[in-house]
């Protein structure tokens, strides 16, 4: 093996040749996966502060990890949101129903009928329990993994379809990869496919939040991968400079595509940390446990409501599926990471506990499961009626140079004519 | 190391192998980590898995992690530790993982790889290679699509290199991570697995049907601005780089027209001996790429052979580009300069 090699010349003595450390995740395809070096506190054993608490309070959350529901299924400690029977019902449904969304959409896409997709198999508790934490105002900046925050707020499947389909009927008239939403009504930001750039300007939604005297606040979400973008060092000095009332999310789900976290520093300390560098309130999550994401995600956004400043909280979650519709994780890491994670299942746990509630049932279960897909299935169908991707039923061609700017300039105009005249030439039968 | 000028560009006798460019490229990383240990890989995903394109597949597994790594998701952290590395005297090969997402990476381009040289009166150098696919035809959508070299070929101090053959992307490649100055070498993907018509609707061709595909064994390069005439011809030349290559080719026999065909291969520093010889042969010049219109390369191509060929011209230079919007993912094919563009271009200019 060719190396590097040292400096000739330069040696200081018998100082020891420096050496670079590379990250390496512990387990590659076909290796047995060990757990037993993961910190899992008991669930209810961490400490809540208030919300009007000064950041270095939260410090040790920061290394913690905030679980709620424990192994027998029961909601334990001071995080307990105390959530009544029907609202664990309907954060339940949602995540069922995100499930069964993507399983749908993403058989879809290798059926040909788009182009792309995204699953959050998983991670469902994170986009739903917050969504269920926020005020339905409140203002998301996404990345391109929190279907479940539409799904949570009720935006309709079937304009999520026509979106995925770039179809006729899609509100962002096609131009958009597929999953890349946006739903202003909604509280929904346009989702913008490169990274982390929405997460300073949720801080500045936030900031003009204050500016206006209004109460919404504004809450982001990237991935641990993220964090290592520029730009989250910018949303994380401007937010605290500013004590902006913004919800810093980081999605840690293990893998940035095929980089483990340890690419992004999870060697060193977790994400939640980060938070301290900046003197921002930090709280490290059991992101696979619903009752927890809700209630950090609630402090953080009283916390942001009573004027006391933005908080960064880590999800720790796993992304149980590949990164997209373009990648396949069975290259790049053990297939038992994934059935071994310990931290379980986000929709079983959350059933778990409404039957030891006495609230719910596995036939209730079977039966929702059901009605999920069948809803699914139906918003499919009624979306397919307006086109799937490449069969024709787009947007018309004029369509492609709105939106550019405010008014179409005479270049822009010219090339309209343009292509449409070069569609009459390819399809004469075209009928707009 | 060998110079541009020593390296052998006949290579009449080295045995060949058919190879896609993909290929061709890790093939080129491989033989220049062999020959120059100084040469490291970096980017995002690019080491055990190898690259999302599969360019740096099997690099990590055989120079080792200290050599070929991940690296966090930085754009910004992948250039300019790039500019760190180069400094010490290393010569980093950085892949960002698509043209669409350099921009974090700009001000290091901009104000520090392209500058180094200039402002540090050659004490520093930055010889760096940075590749990152480029162009659309893939349903990528807007921020996987994009072709933003006008935005390189502007920056004084940057060479920007796009080949259009596996043949060429490696000669390419190698002579760009020879080179002492940093370059940014855009790799067409469309045309990754097999060459492009413009026609999409059709079956696509495999490399292995393309002479662009026969790649020599062992080391070559091909020099930095030096461009190659795909084919010789007499009623007009077409300057053009990348995918755009292969649809001109295509809508031009197709037309039956006798178009000298010029694949500029290196933008900066450009081989504008070989595009005067030709435009004043011909007495007519289209010009054409995937970027957006105003303000794009065709721009600069158009004023370097109205200012060096107006006597010679019979027609204005025709330009035929992508429009001046974000790239649609729906719309993708009408967005796309494809054969109508060209024919409706090559016909204002061969009527005029």
């Amino acid at each position: 093996m060719a190396k590097v090699p040292k400096t000739p010349s330069r040696k200081r003595g018998n100082l020891p040749p420096l050496e670079l450390h590379v990250p390496e995740p512990k387990y590659r395809p076909g290796d047995a996966v060990d757990y037993s070096d993961l910190v899992i506190p008991p669930a209810g054993a961490q400490p809540r502060p208030d919300e009007t608490c000064a950041a270095e309070e939260t410090y040790p959350l920061c290394t913690d990890l905030v679980r709620v529901l424990g192994d027998d299924d029961k909601a334990v400690g001071p995080w307990d949101p105390r959530l009544d029977a029907e609202t664990l019902r309907r954060m339940l449904r949602a995540m069922a129903l995100t499930r069964a969304f993507d399983d749908r959409m993403y058989r879809a896409q290798r059926q040909g009928k788009t182009s792309f997709y995204m699953k959050c198999t998983g991670e469902e508790a994170i986009a739903i329990a917050a969504a269920f934490a926020l005020a339905d105002d409140d203002m998301v900046f996404p990345s391109y993994r929190q279907q479940g925050i539409l799904v949570a707020r009720n935006y309709p499947l079937v304009e999520m379809v026509n979106q995925i389909y770039s179809n006729r009927a899609d509100r962002l008239k096609g131009r958009q990869l597929p999953i890349m939403y946006s739903a202003k009504d909604y509280g929904f930001f346009s989702i913008s496919g490169n990274l982390t750039t929405q997460y300073p300007q949720a801080v500045g939604w936030a900031m003009a939040s204050a500016i206006k005297g209004d109460t919404r606040i504004a809450t982001s979400f990237i991935g641990e991968g993220s964090t290592a973008e520029g730009d989250f060092h910018a949303a994380m000095t401007f937010a605290t400079v500013y004590n902006a009332p913004v919800v810093l999310n980081v999605v840690n789900n293990q893998w940035a595509i095929s980089s483990f976290s340890g690419i992004a520093g999870a060697e060193r300390t977790t994400f939640a940390a980060r938070a301290i560098g900046y003197g921002m309130a930090g709280i490290r999550v059991d992101g696979n446990d619903a009752l927890a994401v809700f209630a950090a995600v609630r402090w953080a956004a009283d916390r942001a409501r009573a004027n006391k400043g933005p908080t960064l909280i880590e999800h720790f979650t796993y992304r149980a599926e590949g990164h997209s519709t373009s990648d396949d994780p069975s290259s790049y890491r053990s297939a038992q990471e994934s059935v071994e994670w310990p931290l379980g299942d986000p929709i079983a746990r959350l059933k778990r506990h409404l039957i030891a509630l006495g609230e719910w049932s596995e036939e209730q279960q079977a039966t929702m499961d059901r009605e999920v897909a069948e809803e699914v299935k139906a918003a499919s169908k009624e979306a397919e009626k307006n086109g799937i991707l490449g069969h024709g039923l787009h947007h018309p061609f004029k369509t492609m140079f709105e939106d550019v700017f405010e008014e179409l300039p005479w270049h822009l105009e010219e090339q309209a004519e343009q292509a449409i005249r070069e569609r009459r030439v390819k399809w004469p039968d075209w009928k707009e | 190391m060998m110079t541009q000028e020593e390296s052998p560009v006949s290579l009449a006798d080295a045995p060949t192998r058919r190879l896609n460019m993909i290929e061709a490229i890790n093939d080129a990383l491989d033989i220049m980590m062999e020959r120059d240990a100084n040469v490291v890989i970096t980017g995002e995903d690019v080491g055990y898995f190898g690259g999302v394109f599969r360019a740096t597949a099997g690099l990590q597994a055989k120079y080792g992690k200290i050599r070929v790594f991940d690296t966090p998701i930085s754009e910004c952290g992948i250039i300019g530790a790039a500019v760190g590395m180069a400094a010490y005297g290393l010569r980093p090969v950085p892949e960002i993982q698509f043209a669409d997402y350099i921009y974090p990476g700009l001000d290091q381009l901009v104000s520090e790889a392209a500058r180094l040289r200039y402002r540090s009166a050659g004490e520093f150098t930055a010889p760096i290679t940075v590749r990152s696919p480029f162009g659309g035809g893939i349903f990528g959508g807007q921020t996987h699509s994009q072709s933003p070299e006008a935005l390189f070929t502007h920056v004084a101090g940057l060479k920007t290199v796009i080949p259009a053959t596996p043949h060429d992307a490696k000669g390419l490649l190698i002579a760009a991570i020879e080179d002492n100055d940093p370059v940014i070498f855009f790799e067409p993907k469309r045309i990754y697995n097999g060459p492009f018509d413009g026609y999409y609707d059709t079956p696509a061709s495999p490399w292995a049907k393309h002479a662009g595909s026969v790649v020599p064994e062992g080391y070559y390069s091909i020099p930095l601005g030096k461009a190659r005439i795909v084919k010789e011809g007499e009623a007009l030349t077409v300057l053009a780089y990348g995918t755009m290559i292969h649809v001109a080719e295509a809508v031009l026999a197709e037309k039956g027209v006798d178009a000298e065909i010029i694949d500029l291969r290196t933008l900066v520093p450009i081989d504008m001996a070989t595009v005067e010889k030709s435009v004043k042969k011909t007495g007519r010049c289209l010009v054409i790429h995937e970027a957006t219109r105003t303000s794009g390369f065709g721009a600069e191509l158009s004023a370097l052979v109205q200012e060096r060929c107006f006597y010679h011209l019979e027609a204005p230079v025709e330009r035929v580009t992508g429009f001046d919007t974000p790239y649609p993912h729906s719309l993708e094919w009408a967005y796309f300069p494809g054969p109508v563009r060209i024919g409706e271009a090559v016909d204002r200019l061969l009527g005029a």
